[in-house]
C-alpha cells in the first residue's frame, strides 16, 4: 500500500478582517404598514426593528458579497490571491447552479480558490467559520473568505403580519487565516430536524411553478415556539460554547447573537446572566433580520463604531431554520 | 407537594411582576394576560417557562395559546403539575 503524505496546516486560525454591505435603500416601518394592519409601536415592541435595508435589482447576492468581501480583505491586510477558499452561506440566491461562491471568487480576483455555497439558515455564519477553521488547520487553504449574504426581501410575504417587518438584506464577510494562538474556540453546533416546521419556506418552488399555489414562496415561522427555543435552548448552547472555550461570562467583552429579534437578544442576555460590562450587538434595530449575514454585519458595525475593539473576546451564536445552531468564542479582528 | 390554586396564583403574580412589571395584586384569576396585564405573546413564553420551572409542569407550545387568563393557566398547572 502506498504511503500517503499527511496534510499540514496552521496550528490555529483567527478572524483577520471583517466587512459589511448594507443596501442603499433604507425601509422604515411606515412602508411595511402599507401592506399589513399593524403599527410602528407594535413592530418596535415585538422586534426592536425601526428600519431595515432592502436591496435594489443591482444589489444582487453576488454584488453585495463582493462589496463586503473587498472590505474584509482590505481589513485583513492580505492580497486577494492568497485566498484559497470562498464559502458563501445563503438561502436567498435564486440561481442555485452554479454556486454563487464561484462567481464571487472569480470577480474578486482569487487564484482559482475553492468555492462553494452552504445552506444553514441563520446559523450559516458559524457553520462557514467552522469549515474555514478546518480548512486552515489541515492546510487545504491558507486564507478563507466566509460570507453570509441574504436578499430576504425576496422571500418575505408582505401581507403576513407576523413576518412582513422582520427581514432585511445585506452581506457580511470575514477573512479567516492562520494564527499562532487559538482565536476561534471549539464550535458547539447541531441540528434539530424534528422542529423543521418551526421556521420554513412556505412551499417548494415547484409548487409555485406548477400553479398549485398562487403566492411566491416566503419564509414563515411559529413566533412563540421560535422564541422559546431561541432564548432558552440557545442560552444552553451559548453556555456550552463558553465552557468549551474554557472561559466564563466574566471573561467576555462582546456578545454577538444572530440578530433575529431584539426581544430574543434581551432575554438571552438575562438567561445567560451576562455582566454589565459585556457589549451586546443590537444591530437588528436598523438592519432587520438578515439571517446568515447578521453576525458579521453586527460585528463590523460594533468595530466601526468603537463599541468593540480588535482583540476583544466575543461569543457568537447563530440559530434558525432547520432548526440548526452554531456557537463559538472568537477573538475580534 | 402539589401547589394549591392560591399558591399557583401567587406564584404567577410574582412571575408576571418580574417579567412585565405588573403589581402582584393585579394578577387575579379573571385577568387576561394580553388585555389586562400587558403580557404580549413573547412575554407569555417567558411567563410559561418560569411557571414550568416553579411548578414542575410541562406546557407545550401548542397549549400556550389556550392560556388566555390567569385562571386558564392556574387550571392547567393544577391539572398537570408533577
Amino acid at each position: 500500500m502506498a504511503k500517503i503524505k499527511p496534510s499540514k496546516g496552521a496550528p490555529y486560525a483567527r478572524i483577520l478582517g471583517v466587512g459589511g454591505y448594507r443596501p442603499i435603500r433604507v425601509v422604515p416601518n411606515e412602508v411595511i404598514l402599507e401592506t399589513i394592519e399593524s403599527s410602528d409601536e407594535w413592530i418596535r415592541s415585538r422586534s426592536g426593528i425601526e428600519t431595515r435595508h432592502w436591496a435594489s435589482d443591482e444589489e444582487t447576492v453576488a454584488q453585495m458579497s463582493i462589496e463586503a468581501s473587498g472590505k474584509a480583505i482590505a481589513d485583513a491586510g492580505i492580497s486577494v490571491e492568497q485566498i484559497g477558499g470562498v464559502i458563501v452561506s445563503t438561502v436567498s440566491h435564486f440561481k442555485q447552479t452554479p454556486a454563487v461562491a464561484t462567481e464571487i471568487a472569480d470577480k474578486l480576483g482569487t487564484d482559482k480558490a475553492a468555492a462553494f455555497d452552504i445552506s444553514a439558515g441563520c446559523a450559516g455564519f458559524g457553520y462557514g467559520l467552522t469549515l474555514a477553521k478546518g480548512m486552515i488547520a489541515d492546510g487545504s487553504a491558507e486564507y478563507v473568505l466566509v460570507i453570509g449574504v441574504e436578499r430576504l426581501s425576496d422571500l418575505t410575504d408582505l401581507e403576513d403580519r407576523a413576518t412582513a417587518f422582520l427581514f432585511g438584506d445585506g452581506a457580511g464577510a470575514v477573512v479567516v487565516g492562520p494564527a499562532q494562538e487559538p482565536a476561534i474556540g471549539p464550535t458547539v453546533w447541531g441540528s434539530e430536524g424534528d422542529k423543521s416546521e418551526t421556521i420554513k419556506q412556505t412551499v417548494p418552488w415547484t409548487d409555485y411553478r406548477d400553479g398549485t399555489v398562487e403566492k411566491f414562496p416566503a419564509i414563515t415561522q411559529e413566533g412563540q415556539a421560535v422564541f422559546r427555543w431561541a432564548v432558552f435552548e440557545m442560552a444552553k448552547v451559548a453556555q456550552q460554547a463558553l465552557d468549551a472555550a474554557g472561559i466564563t461570562v466574566d471573561d467576555l467583552d462582546v456578545f454577538i447573537p444572530h440578530q433575529a429579534n431584539v426581544r430574543i437578544i434581551d432575554s438571552m442576555v438575562k438567561t445567560l446572566k451576562l455582566p454589565e460590562h459585556v457589549t451586546v450587538a443590537r444591530d437588528i434595530r436598523t438592519t432587520g433580520n438578515t439571517s446568515a449575514a447578521s453576525i458579521p454585519l453586527a460585528m463590523e458595525r460594533l468595530l466601526a463604531t468603537g463599541e468593540a475593539k480588535s482583540g476583544d473576546t466575543a461569543l457568537v451564536i447563530g440559530f434558525g431554520a432547520g432548526l440548526v445552531y452554531a456557537a463559538t468564542v472568537v477573538t475580534l479582528p | 407537594m402539589a401547589a394549591t390554586q392560591e399558591e399557583i396564583v401567587a406564584g404567577l403574580a410574582e412571575i408576571v411582576n418580574e417579567i412585565a412589571g405588573i403589581p402582584v395584586e393585579d394578577v387575579q384569576l379573571d385577568k387576561s394576560f394580553t388585555d389586562d396585564l400587558d403580557v404580549d405573546s413573547l412575554s407569555m413564553v417567558e411567563v410559561v417557562v418560569a411557571a414550568e420551572e416553579r411548578f414542575d409542569v410541562k406546557i407545550p407550545d401548542e397549549d400556550v395559546k389556550n392560556l388566555k387568563t390567569v385562571g386558564d393557566a392556574t387550571d392547567y398547572i393544577l391539572k398537570h403539575q408533577g
